[in-house]
């Protein structure tokens, strides 16, 4: 029988584009110490690691191998993931799995991307095409949330906006958080302004390329309690990987979100949404994809979110407490931002999320990773079970 | 059914991507001082004193902060060898490469290094060595140009 888990620690880094001040095993360290400091636990503590990233984007081979030992995992159980977006979400979901086995104590999930380092060689085919009908067509991340994004405009009646609005939302939620990279303080205007990269994404929308890293510890019940007085229980996790089959669907805008968070509410009784969760980390890689996540999602009704977004119910403190923390679009380290995603939900339930903190009591929170053509994994976290 | 007379069809699919890597303040020291001092310098943890070279910021086994710098001699102990007798594009030097692993005086770790000025059946283990530098350094572990027999 699985043991009820809980996250005892969280840390992540300074977000930034560019960290030439330290190597990949040296960032990975300071979300670790980050990590362990907030557990206040020590690496003796630490009895299994689940390590990933998004190997093509940093051109690093096998990269858990030298960087594991920078920050003492080595002789330590483990298990390396790696998937292209959603690799964060997958190697949590692991970390949770192996915690609720009950044969460890302390779990650690540590997650990376130095992509200062890499030349973009993830863009060829933006993860998860089918090698013989889609990637000599290639859809780059780009392309592929332009197609989306054009579709989204179609169906919704919105204009383009309506994606700025939304832009500018983040971007206010980014500028109170002090990890997050890109803090713009920018406006509609500029937003419409910037350059389109394929119509209708513009250079404003697209998430920026970011040097980062991000890791939690689980636990089982008992130790958890040992460990913290804010432990972040861990409700459950459901992972989507069949992307292509839905997103060419055709509604072109769907994604493995709505049929994952599906699963999640029924398995935990979850009937109104906005009510029965507080506040949403959900991986936006773009600024309209917002939008149609809103839906999916379940916090309103299909072709409706951009008509919130305009009447400004959207925000840390508003109606619809979507992204607190200024999302993907501000930080984007790619394996790790699945689990800043995390991280986020985890600060919110324990009141520690400072100047973005939700400022209604947050109980249960949902946090997403997103990948290739449309992967999800859904995460609910809860303040007491 | 597959129809045998019938070529299976293979679609060309290649990615090439070149990449930059960070060696991070702690490498960067290590090779600055080679490339401009040529000197091999080791870093001591506070913890459990081991000598870690190359160096790394934190020692593994204690993951403490590691900061003191040694100052090697460059001389050490072939720990062990293989020779390379075949021909890729990607090695640094013509075959036949020796590669070897050398424990450097006071260090607790060994370097990787290509054995030079010997002939490859000439080579034991626990034989010394001391590292000739490149005239031209630009910064990488290969600006030791190969370690050779010495006292």
């Amino acid at each position: 029988m699985a043991e009820r888990i809980a996250i005892t620690g969280v840390g992540q880094t300074y977000h930034k584009s560019k960290r030439k001040d330290v190597n990949a095993p040296e960032l990975v360290t300071e979300a670790v110490e980050a990590a362990l400091k907030d557990a206040q636990l020590t690496m003796k503590d630490i009895d299994f690691v689940v390590s990933g990233s998004f190997e093509m984007a940093d051109g690093q081979y096998l990269p858990d191998m030298w960087i594991l030992p920078e920050f003492g995992g080595v002789g330590k159980p483990g298990l390396k993931l790696q998937n292209a977006g959603t690799t964060g979400g997958v190697a949590a979901g692991a970390a949770f799995n192996y915690a609720a086995s009950g044969m460890f104590n302390n779990v650690l999930c540590v997650t990376w991307q130095k992509m200062d380092e890499g030349q973009g060689a993830f863009g060829r085919g933006g993860g998860g095409l089918s090698e013989y009908w889609q990637s000599q067509i290639p859809m780059s991340p780009i392309t592929n949330f332009a197609r989306r994004t054009f579709a989204y405009l179609h169906n919704s009646g919105c204009t383009e906006e309506h994606f700025a609005i939304t832009r500018v939302k983040q971007d206010q939620c980014a500028l109170k958080n002090p990890y997050a990279q890109l803090k713009l303080n920018t406006t509609v205007e500029k937003v419409m302004e910037s350059m389109a990269l394929v119509w209708p994404i513009r250079y404003l929308h697209m998430c920026p390329s970011t040097a980062g890293a991000a890791a939690f510890i689980v636990s089982p019940e008992n130790q958890a309690k040992k460990v913290t007085r804010k432990p972040v229980w861990v409700e459950d996790w459901f992972c989507a990987h069949v992307g292509g089959a839905f997103t060419m669907a055709e509604d072109p805008t769907l994604s493995t979100l709505r049929h994952g968070c599906e699963v999640v509410y029924k398995r935990n009784g979850i009937t109104n949404v906005l009510k029965d969760i507080q506040a949403f980390e959900v991986y936006e890689p773009c600024s309209p994809a917002e939008l149609r996540w809103m839906e999916e999602v379940g916090v309103c009704e299909d072709w409706t979110a951009w008509k919130l977004m305009e009447q400004g119910k959207v925000g840390i403190d508003k109606e619809i407490p979507f992204n607190p923390s200024g999302g993907v679009t501000a930080t984007n380290p790619i394996g790790a931002t699945p689990v800043i995603r995390i991280i986020e939900a985890a600060l919110q339930i324990r009141d520690d999320a400072g100047e973005h903190q939700v400022p209604q009591t947050v109980n249960r929170a949902l946090a997403t990773a997103y990948g290739g053509q449309g992967e999800n994994v859904i995460f609910l976290l809860r303040k007491s079970l | 059914m597959t129809d045998k007379a019938v070529k299976p069809v293979v679609i060309e699919a290649d990615s090439i991507s070149t990449f930059q890597v960070t060696v991070g303040a702690t490498g960067t020291k290590f090779l600055v001082e080679i490339r401009d001092n040529k000197r091999i310098m080791g870093i001591k943890c506070s913890s459990c004193g081991k000598v870690y070279v190359p160096p790394r910021s934190h020692c593994p086994t204690c993951c403490v902060k590691m900061s003191e710098w040694v100052e090697l001699s460059g001389k050490g102990t072939l720990t062990t060898y293989t020779v390379v007798r075949y021909k890729e594009p990607y090695q640094p030097k013509e075959p036949p490469i020796i590669y070897g692993v050398i424990q450097l005086d006071g260090a607790d770790t060994g370097i990787y290094g290509i054995l030079g000025e010997v002939e490859p059946d000439k080579v034991k283990i626990g034989m010394r060595f001391e590292p000739v530098f490149k005239d031209e350094r630009e910064g990488s572990l290969l600006d030791i140009d190969h370690f050779r027999p010495s006292s």
